[in-house]
């Protein structure tokens, strides 16, 4: 029992800190707080849904449409409605408010679209649905493959960011933006594509999730949420940080719900937010500002 | 002073004929008018703080929410006038919660935690109403008329705008557009940055909450998924923004042809109606960033037209 809540709490953050890494990219790079972020991920969860049910399309294999059309999408939800608000604001505070209102109309439209397309309902499907045996007792092998998947996108990404040249420029736009542009960096460039890489990793997370979770049209906010605080307590743009983050969120999340009660998962979340909040605001593995 | 006492005549007379409005109107019109006032003091109420300290509140519904939630509890317990207390002691106590944890930091945290806040309170709500009472609805009957119902909406409104008018001229209006410009300054000053914008988060919550629980018994059946509906914080977001969210009158004024022009949505695209609700936010958003009077004024203003005064607003938090 305690080995099985455990695996699935370890999956369950693996997939928090997939989302949260690419929030935190988004945030922390090109400075867009993005609340229709959970939309994105809903979407890809229903794209997969869709390839699925009507085309018998494996999830692993939707990760190859969902991937590139999330940067797409994200690409041209930055150049079309967020450039202009970057353009147009004065400072960081001014660019955050105006990013905040925007996407949060975002949310209303996209949300939206899907509720006309496919209602209210919960939505699931099965995929891999049997057991595997590790360490004496099942667990389902589409969530295991849902972890492994986390793993390797999210390590991935972290090579690209910390091991390449490109990586590094990314890296210095979120740390000094106002610096990068001396050394050649084009911070514009950068923040367009650091927009996008956000939007490909949330629909990777996407189609995760819909392998082992039911989901309906307005869960989005509820994974906004989550990647958020995971965001907050891993230190905003700190990418080891938003892993570790996510795997404790969702290893909390599950011992919440096996041992207490699932109606009180969020709350859970809520309660370690506000500790981090009273007790150490700039995340559990910042640098104190 | 003698426009002063202009301004004041119109109030009145305004609020003098809304007031007798039940006695003209069928059941429908005055339904309209329930809907509509409670925006516009929701509207208000969310300027009151968000629009003079720049900190976006998602959590409209949360004290919306708690409001309704309490009059539904309460309402066979205790006396009316006690049950409103105690709605707003409870908004009360939520506002100082959030505020005391979130406000003393940057703005974005108090945005990320107003954000799932009434997801977090629908949640709870509901796990207590499964889980200790052992229901998930409830009935509320209680003995008052629509008209009722709109007069103490009513009051709650021009409360509103006259409490929001008073502090702009306050110290504490002072305070607040001091630290909208610039909060350093206004720490240099020896303003107490976290206090007063406490204050101000407690003094708009308690009156959403007010009005979610002055509306409570429009509803009869309550459960959580009715209450806690996003859409209300959405709206009142809108219609604050539209109007101009720093100024007395802005989100009174932007809430009135919103509120009519959603209902009309709802009626006639009710499957659609978010999007195009999204679609209007954003462009709300890039058109008038400060709102419509305010648009209106610079327009006026760089037409050329007679040289005067505008008066300093307090601008969105640079």
């Amino acid at each position: 029992m305690l080995v099985t809540t455990i695996i699935n709490g370890l999956v369950l953050g693996g997939t928090y800190a997939l989302l949260a890494m690419g929030l935190t990219i988004q945030y922390g790079i090109a400075r867009i707080m993005n609340l229709a972020y959970g939309e994105t991920i809903i979407a890809a969860a229903f794209l997969a849904f869709v390839l699925n049910s009507t085309l018998g399309v494996a999830p692993l294999v939707s990760l190859l449409v969902a991937a590139p059309a999330g940067f797409a999408l994200s690409y041209l939800i930055y150049g079309l409605m967020l450039h202009p608000l970057v353009k147009r604001s004065k400072g960081r505070a001014s660019l955050e408010v105006d990013s905040i209102l925007a996407t949060f109309g975002l949310l209303f439209v996209i949300q939206g679209v899907m509720l006309v397309f496919f209602g209210g309902n919960y939505i699931s499907y099965t995929y891999m649905n049997f057991g595997i045996d590790i360490l004496g007792s099942s667990v389902a092998a589409n969530r295991l493959t849902a972890l492994i998947l986390a793993l390797v996108l999210g390590g991935g990404l972290y090579l690209l960011l910390t091991r390449t040249l490109w990586g590094t420029a990314l890296r210095a736009v979120s740390v000094a933006p106002q610096s990068a542009p001396l050394v050649g960096i084009d911070a514009d460039r950068a923040a367009r594509f650091a927009f996008a890489l956000g939007g490909a990793l949330a629909t990777c997370g996407g189609v995760v999730i819909s392998m082992y979770q039911t989901f309906t049209a307005s869960s989005g906010v509820i994974f906004t949420m989550k990647a958020l605080i995971v965001v907050i307590l891993g230190g905003v743009g700190n990418l080891a940080g938003a892993l570790s983050a996510g795997l404790l969120l969702g290893l909390v999340e599950t011992l919440v719900a096996t041992y207490v009660s699932p109606g009180l998962t969020l709350a859970a979340v809520y309660f370690i937010f506000l500790g981090v909040l009273l007790w150490r605001p700039s995340g559990l593995f910042g640098r104190a500002r | 002073m003698m426009k002063g006492a202009f301004v004041w005549a119109i109030f009145a007379l305004t609020l003098a004929v809304l007031a007798a409005a039940p006695f003209f109107l069928e059941a429908y019109g005055l339904g309209l008018l329930i809907g509509l006032l409670g925006y516009v003091t929701l509207a208000s109420a969310w300027g009151l703080f968000s629009g003079r300290t720049g900190y976006v509140s998602l959590a409209t519904v949360a004290f919306f929410g708690v409001g309704a939630y309490a009059v539904a509890a309460l309402n066979e317990v205790l006396p009316y006038p006690l049950v409103l207390l105690v709605a707003a002691l409870a908004g009360l106590g939520l506002a100082l919660a959030v505020g005391l944890s979130t406000l003393r930091l940057a703005g974005v945290y108090f945005v990320i935690f107003t954000f799932g806040l009434a997801e977090l309170v629908r949640q709870l709500v509901t796990w207590y109403e499964i889980n200790v009472t052992g229901t998930l609805g409830r009935y509320i009957f209680m003995d008052l008329g629509p008209e009722h119902i709109y007069w103490q909406l009513l009051a709650l409104a021009a409360a509103t705008l006259f409490i929001t008018w008073r502090i702009d001229r306050s110290r504490l209006g002072l305070a607040l557009r001091v630290i909208a410009d610039d909060e350093v300054v206004a720490a240099h000053l020896g303003i107490d940055l976290a206090r007063t914008k406490l204050a101000l988060f407690a003094l708009s919550s308690v009156i959403v909450t007010l009005v979610g629980a002055i509306q409570a018994p429009r509803w009869t059946y309550i459960e959580p998924a009715i209450v806690f509906n996003p859409t209300v914080s959405f709206l009142t977001l809108v219609m604050a923004l539209l109007g101009g969210a720093s100024r007395l009158w802005g989100p009174a004024l932007g809430a009135v042809p919103l509120f009519l022009l959603f209902e009309w949505l709802s009626a006639n695209f009710p499957n659609h109606y978010s999007i195009l609700l999204g679609l209007l936010f954003i462009a709300i958003v890039f058109a008038l960033p400060k709102g419509v009077f305010a648009f209106a004024e610079m327009h006026l203003k760089t037409r050329g037209g007679e040289k005067r005064i505008v008066p300093v607003e307090a601008e969105s938090k640079p």
